[in-house]
């Protein structure tokens, strides 16, 4: 960890358009959020759909690639990571640094919209809001570190990213068995929905059973991590056309 | 007093040959880096500042390999051609987090020392993304010199420059050089090179064309057989005068005017006028056909 690199890549992540888009993108969770309460009256199913489907299921994961790419793809796109990369530091300090603002970001910009939507969709004692924050929290972390392997490894990481996380995490997952199983999404519900057991109304389910979640989160972390490493040693950089 | 060492180096992407079999030693002093675009400079130097691996052949600086070694950045500044930078930042604040990212005991000091050396106190605290081209320039330039480096590469650190920015940064240059610190640029322009660069490596193709003293280079280049092509108000007649004349080696009259080969410039071209006048034939037009950069390269290649 190098505190300059960190500081570095937290005003590259924050300072452009991105953290607008970040903010906006929370804005409307809350906007649905208000209108689901509206019309349901309030009810905790509809609430947790709304946040399983549409903030753990659609919108982490697209903040989550925003956050993961954003830390370090425009920089190898436009050269400027060469400012990084030309100084006497291990690359893989580098990386893990990179990696870690961008987990922090990740989990601040995710984590806190989803207890403020759930608060506002309508919980039951503040308890769907814990395990969604649960669930949000485990996929946050695994997703960005999957985007960040993608932007280190990917030509147009943010279009395979996005592709990955609508059209799998997204839409596939949601429906059907197969896919449902090998997502993100499915193994971070997992912990959430042991925390809740006694809870079954909230609805709050996983097609994964928890040690074998656990399991899987931990790996693709894991895995997102050593991919981008291995990657970032071998990175050639372009000084000129 | 660092020395950089490339032994048969020859980097490929796929089938594309960049770089084929260069062996080249730069030491202190300014080298220039000469060749028109795509001849391999920008690959030579991203291999020079360890962001690529040759794919044959070895690249080191003081002996030690420059691929997958950054220890060997306390020791190079690099500025690249890419104009992105951190805009958001100052150029104070830039500047620095480079000092802070080398691990200087006084980062601050030494970002005001770098930035004063590029003459850009006066916009410190601006924020970079409102610079132009010119200033960008000097920044980067800070940002390589901000922890003394004993090597400086520079890809095509001319470009987009005014005249005066030019001078300034000709003379910053000659000054390091100076300093006993190696200096390598890239350049597609003869005439940049030609005002600081002792030492020059042509590159054509991915080959290294020439390599040495400036002006031993600059001779072969101007030296060499120039064509022109020629149309005026009786060919023939011309064409007679000239190979008459004797400052031409030969003459092809065509059916759009004559092309000459003269290889000693000077005396060709100011005999041309004095010939048609004595004959009253008059020149209509009257163009170097082979003056572009590619073709003075082409012919240092093929001697």
């Amino acid at each position: 960890m190098n505190p300059v690199v960190a500081r570095l890549a937290l005003a590259s992540l924050l300072g452009r358009k991105r953290s607008w888009l970040l903010i906006g993108l929370a804005g409307l969770l809350f906007i649905v959020a208000g209108l689901t309460r509206w019309g349901s009256g309030a009810d905790i199913g509809a609430s947790s759909t709304l946040i399983q489907n549409f903030g753990l299921g659609t919108l982490v994961p697209v903040m989550c690639l925003l956050i993961g790419t954003g830390v370090i793809a425009p920089e190898i796109e436009d050269g400027s990571v060469v400012y990084i990369l030309a100084k006497p530091l291990p690359r893989a300090t580098i990386a893990l640094t990179k990696l870690a603002v961008a987990e922090a970001v990740a989990l601040v910009f995710t984590v806190v919209p989803v207890l403020i939507a759930t608060q506002i969709a309508g919980d039951e004692g503040g308890r769907l809001a814990l395990g969604m924050g649960l669930a949000t929290a485990l996929a946050a972390v695994a997703y960005t570190s999957v985007f960040f392997a993608i932007a280190v490894l990917a030509k147009n990481p943010t279009i395979i990213g996005l592709i990955y996380a609508l059209l799998w995490e997204g839409t596939l997952a949601g429906y059907v068995p197969g896919v449902k199983s090998a997502s993100i999404r499915q193994w971070a519900l997992a912990p959430a929905e042991s925390t809740l057991s006694s809870h079954p109304e909230l609805g709050v389910a996983s097609d994964v059973g928890l040690p074998l979640s656990v399991v899987l989160l931990v790996a693709v972390t894991a895995g997102g991590l050593v991919a981008a490493l291995w990657k970032l040693q071998r990175l050639t950089v372009r000084v000129g056309d | 007093m660092s020395v950089l060492e490339l032994t048969s180096v020859s980097r490929w992407f796929g089938n594309v040959v960049a770089v084929n079999d260069v062996t080249m030693t730069i030491g202190p002093g300014v080298t220039g880096l000469l060749g028109p675009n795509g001849a391999g400079k920008s690959t030579l130097l991203s291999m020079m500042s360890g962001f690529l691996p040759p794919s044959s052949g070895t690249v080191t600086l003081d002996g030690e390999p420059t691929w997958r070694n950054p220890a060997i950045y306390s020791l190079i500044g690099i500025v690249p051609e890419a104009e992105a930078m951190f805009d958001s930042m100052t150029a104070q604040q830039f500047v620095e987090a480079n000092a802070r990212l080398h691990g200087l005991p006084h980062p601050v000091e030494a970002a005001r020392a770098a930035i004063d050396h590029v003459d850009m106190s006066f916009a410190a605290d601006r924020r970079i993304g409102q610079f132009s081209k010119g200033m960008k320039q000097r920044v980067k330039m800070a940002t390589a010199l901000v922890h003394s480096p004993s090597v400086l590469l520079l890809d095509e650190p001319f470009n987009g420059m005014d005249p005066r920015q030019r001078m300034h940064l000709l003379e910053l240059l000659q000054r390091l050089g100076d300093e006993g610190r190696t200096v390598l640029f890239s350049s597609h322009i003869l005439e940049e090179v030609e005002d600081v660069a002792g030492t020059i490596e042509v590159m054509v193709a991915g080959r290294q064309a020439a390599s040495g003293d400036f002006r031993s280079i600059r001779r072969l280049m101007t030296q060499r057989p120039h064509q022109y092509a020629i149309v005026s108000s009786d060919d023939r007649a011309l064409a007679a005068a000239i190979i008459a004349d004797g400052t031409a080696d030969g003459v092809t009259l065509g059916a759009d005017g004559l092309v000459v080969q003269a290889s000693n410039f000077g005396a060709f071209a100011h005999a041309l006028p004095r010939l048609a006048s004595q004959h009253g034939i008059s020149l209509r037009d009257v163009t170097p056909s082979d003056e572009s950069l590619e073709s003075v390269f082409a012919y240092l290649v093929s001697r």
